[in-house]
């Protein structure tokens, strides 16, 4: 409300003058006091290493000796790796099926969820419970849910007859595994959308169902278009997450004493790109890295909003 | 047009004003952005040495000496560090605990202020040598009169790089064959059959000991131990993975693949790596019920630690030990350890170098030895030795070592220290990562069915040389 009337009313002394008034000079000075404990640690800890990555990324690095300016040559160092292409490659696929995979999971925990009623809390609280375990737990737990041999996801299987594949070792199974496992932490999804559909109002239903409408046609003309602004977000969010997706199958795949399971079907970008920082110790490269794959992500996000704006629905929003 | 009044003037005054100072700001803001950058590229080279470089018995010691990558866990390191302590008194030690994070004492290098003294694996020396991040200690050794022939070729090896010592070694790993015995005996085997004399042998015994029940496995027969110990495969029929000076990478040599083909179809005998690699995860590998316990492995090549595991979880256990032999008989084991180095910068390299030498002194051994014996005759269990990394303190630890009475863990115990008098290592390099890299991730490739042995080698021979060849032209002395 303070806004709509704010720009509805007349312009402000600033625009109009092109000065502020002394009570306006008070009040940012002491909006800014009281921001800057975050401004600060923001330039330090995040504006000014992204800066100097982007220096970084145009030398030869090792962190002991300086930096030696090479100009583009990381880049097109890039291009001829093959671990690059194979890395973005299982970083893509990942992706592309994680992405959905883990939205369609959470927003169907989510309607369950909706449906509980009094228990509502308790399993509220069971869905979110494993979000609290940590990445690298997880990724031994892959190692012993998806044990090839003595896993329990093979063990169920095997109840129906399912002879299950070597999770952790087929390189043709291992990325499925991590996506698999990926949903653990499906919980803080469920939450936010759960959340959206508490603030869908009854009387759409109530309507729909006057006109005879059924379950799955009121969640699919009703719900999802009502909470898709929700649901547009966990996709925003964990695109951007799967992009950089690590501890779990760096612990699985490529943590200290794993040289064994070490597997090209588990090289994601993000592990490559710490190998290469510090394993190998080739910061610049590893810099040059850092900023391909925030292209990357940008250009992605971009596209997904621009897609938006046609499926999206915000509330207060005229389309 | 002409101002209407005074205030305008002002204000437009103001403006321009307001206008040239946002311009220099902005400009300042770029030279200062500008000056952070170039002096942080600057700074990170320009570490300074330090001026106490007088070593040996009349070189001062004084301060903290920070220790990084050292952990005092058991009576072995603590009876040492008291030592160590007392040597360099007045100076104090100040403990950073834990395994070493590379970045952490490589950041700490680069910003000036270094550990005095740094705890590294022996396959880090290479590349913190090569970045200039540890300095030669001949000036040290010489000073404080350290004998070096009294450590372990193959130890001193991974320490040195072009031909100058970066550490002092200490502690070594040493593969033997364990296997159990009560399998070998269904099976009408004896230990001759799988401790690597004979391929053939190996490969034959495999298959009679390897049990499956439709596609699961039961008992392992036999497991090579891939990736980890192929240069060990190798090393038996007389291929080096790397050239002695750490210059040439030697993957695809012929031997190397043959290596990798046998100890690759032990797997593929047995149903493929996958499915021997999830029954080996799935065992309870450092408890009662471990695989030589309940007969569910029959023998492979393993560090000595593990019979130490074995005796102190499983003193039942069926086992058989013998070392580890190549197809003429002769002992071999592929040695690993740690070592002291001296960061560029330290603060008192003086004191850091007496207290390597005292860490790795005889004296220094034989009483962490006698600690330890003592400890485990209290706990009702046998000593079964240390090995050093130290010639001289190997062979006086080993003379306290006493017979356990149980000739099954006696014959580990030989097997250990025979195998402890065998070993080669890979010499230092200044790409250690990237090469283990090359050729772990081959290995890999193999098993999992991605690529054949020779294309696999081929591929990481041109990664690894590529390593080494850019590694070796940036290396600063």
């Amino acid at each position: 409300m303070t806004a709509s009337s704010t720009s509805t009313g007349p312009r402000p002394a600033r625009l109009r003058r092109g000065r502020y008034s002394r009570s306006q000079k008070q009040d940012i000075r002491a909006a800014l006091l009281f921001i800057s404990p975050w401004i600060l640690g923001f330039l330090i800890f995040t504006a000014w290493p992204v800066i100097y990555s982007a220096y970084l990324s145009l030398t030869d690095y090792d962190v002991i000796n300086a930096p030696n300016f090479i100009g583009l040559d990381n880049y097109r160092e890039l291009l001829a790796d093959p671990k690059i292409a194979l890395s973005l490659w299982n970083t893509l696929y990942f992706t592309l099926i994680q992405v959905p995979v883990y939205v369609v999971v959470s927003l169907a925990f989510a309607l369950l969820l909706n449906q509980a009623g009094r228990s509502a809390g308790f399993f509220r609280t069971a869905f979110f419970l494993p979000k609290m375990t940590p990445p690298v737990a997880v990724g031994i737990l892959l190692l012993l849910l998806f044990n090839g041999q003595s896993g329990l996801i093979n063990t169920v299987l095997g109840w129906f007859g399912i002879a299950g594949p070597a999770w952790t070792t087929d390189p043709d199974w291992v990325k499925p595994g991590l996506i698999l496992i990926s949903l653990w932490s499906v919980g803080s999804s469920v939450i936010i959308l759960l959340a959206a559909l508490r603030n869908v109002p009854t009387e759409l239903y109530d309507s729909a169902r006057v006109d005879g409408a059924n379950w799955w046609q009121q969640t699919l003309k009703i719900t999802v278009p009502m909470i898709s602004g929700s649901i547009f977000f966990i996709f925003i969010v964990h695109s951007i997450a799967a992009f950089q997706t690590f501890s779990e199958a760096y612990t699985a795949f490529f943590g200290s004493g794993n040289s064994t399971y070490s597997n090209d079907a588990a090289l994601f970008y993000a592990i490559y790109l710490f190998q290469q920082a510090f394993e190998y110790l080739h910061m610049g490269y590893a810099s040059a890295m850092a900023w391909v794959l925030f292209v990357i992500i940008l250009v992605i996000t971009l596209i997904q909003m621009k897609v938006s704006k046609r499926f999206v629905y915000l509330e207060g929003d005229q389309r | 047009m002409q101002p209407a009044h005074g205030g305008e003037i002002s204000a437009a005054g103001s403006a321009t004003r307001r206008s040239s100072g946002a311009r220099a700001r902005w400009l300042t803001g770029v030279a200062v952005a500008a000056v952070l950058l170039s002096s942080c590229a600057k700074g990170v080279s320009e570490v300074p040495e330090s001026a106490d470089n007088e070593y040996g018995p009349n070189a001062s010691m004084s301060g903290s000496l920070q220790v990084m990558g050292f952990g005092a866990g058991d009576e072995i390191a603590t009876t040492r560090l008291d030592l160590a302590k007392k040597a360099i008194s007045p100076a104090t030690v100040k403990l950073v605990e834990g395994d070493l994070d590379v970045q952490q004492f490589l950041s700490a290098v680069a910003s000036g202020k270094p550990p005095a003294v740094v705890y590294a694996n022996r396959d880090q020396i290479g590349t913190f040598a090569s970045r200039g991040a540890i300095i030669p200690l001949d000036k040290c050794i010489a000073g404080e009169g350290i004998a070096m022939a009294d450590f372990r070729d193959a130890a001193v090896a991974q320490v040195t790089l072009n031909g100058k010592v970066y550490g002092i070694p200490e502690f070594n790993q040493v593969q033997v064959t364990q296997a159990s015995g009560e399998l070998l005996k269904r099976a009408g085997l004896t230990i001759a059959d799988v401790n690597g004399s004979s391929w053939e042998k190996v490969t034959a015994a495999n298959e009679k000991l390897a049990k499956r029940d439709g596609g699961k496995i039961k008992v392992i027969g036999y497991d090579s131990k891939l990736p980890e110990f192929l240069p060990l495969w190798a090393k038996a029929i007389g291929a080096d993975m790397i050239s002695a000076d750490g210059k040439t990478a030697q993957l695809n040599d012929p031997k190397v693949v043959q290596a990798l083909e046998f100890a690759v179809n032990i797997y593929e005998a047995q149903g493929g790596f996958g499915k021997v690699k999830a029954y080996r995860d799935s065992a309870d590998f450092f408890g009662s019920k471990n695989q030589f316990a309940i007969n569910t492995l029959g023998a492979m090549p393993m560090e000595q630690w593990y019979i130490n595991v074995l005796n102190d979880v499983s003193p039942d256990a069926p086992m058989a030990f013998d070392t580890f032999r190549t197809p003429e008989g002769k002992t071999l084991a592929f040695a690993s350890g740690s070592a002291w180095a001296i960061p560029k910068g330290s603060v008192s390299p003086a004191a850091a170098c007496r207290f390597a030498k005292t860490m790795t002194a005889v004296d220094s051994w034989k009483a962490a030895a006698t600690v330890r014996a003592k400890k485990r005759a209290a706990e009702k269990k046998p000593f079964t030795g240390v090995l050093t990394g130290n010639k001289t303190a190997d062979a006086e630890i080993k003379a306290m070592v006493k017979p356990i009475g149980d000739d099954k863990w006696d014959s580990g115990v030989a097997a250990v220290y025979e195998a402890n008098d065998s070993t080669f290592a890979l010499p230092a390099n200044p790409a250690d990562a990237e090469f283990k890299s090359a050729w772990q991730d081959a290995v890999n490739r193999v098993l999992n069915g991605q690529q054949q042995p020779q294309a696999a080698m081929d591929k990481a021979q041109k990664e690894a040389q590529a390593a080494l060849d850019k590694a070796w032209a940036g290396f600063k002395e």
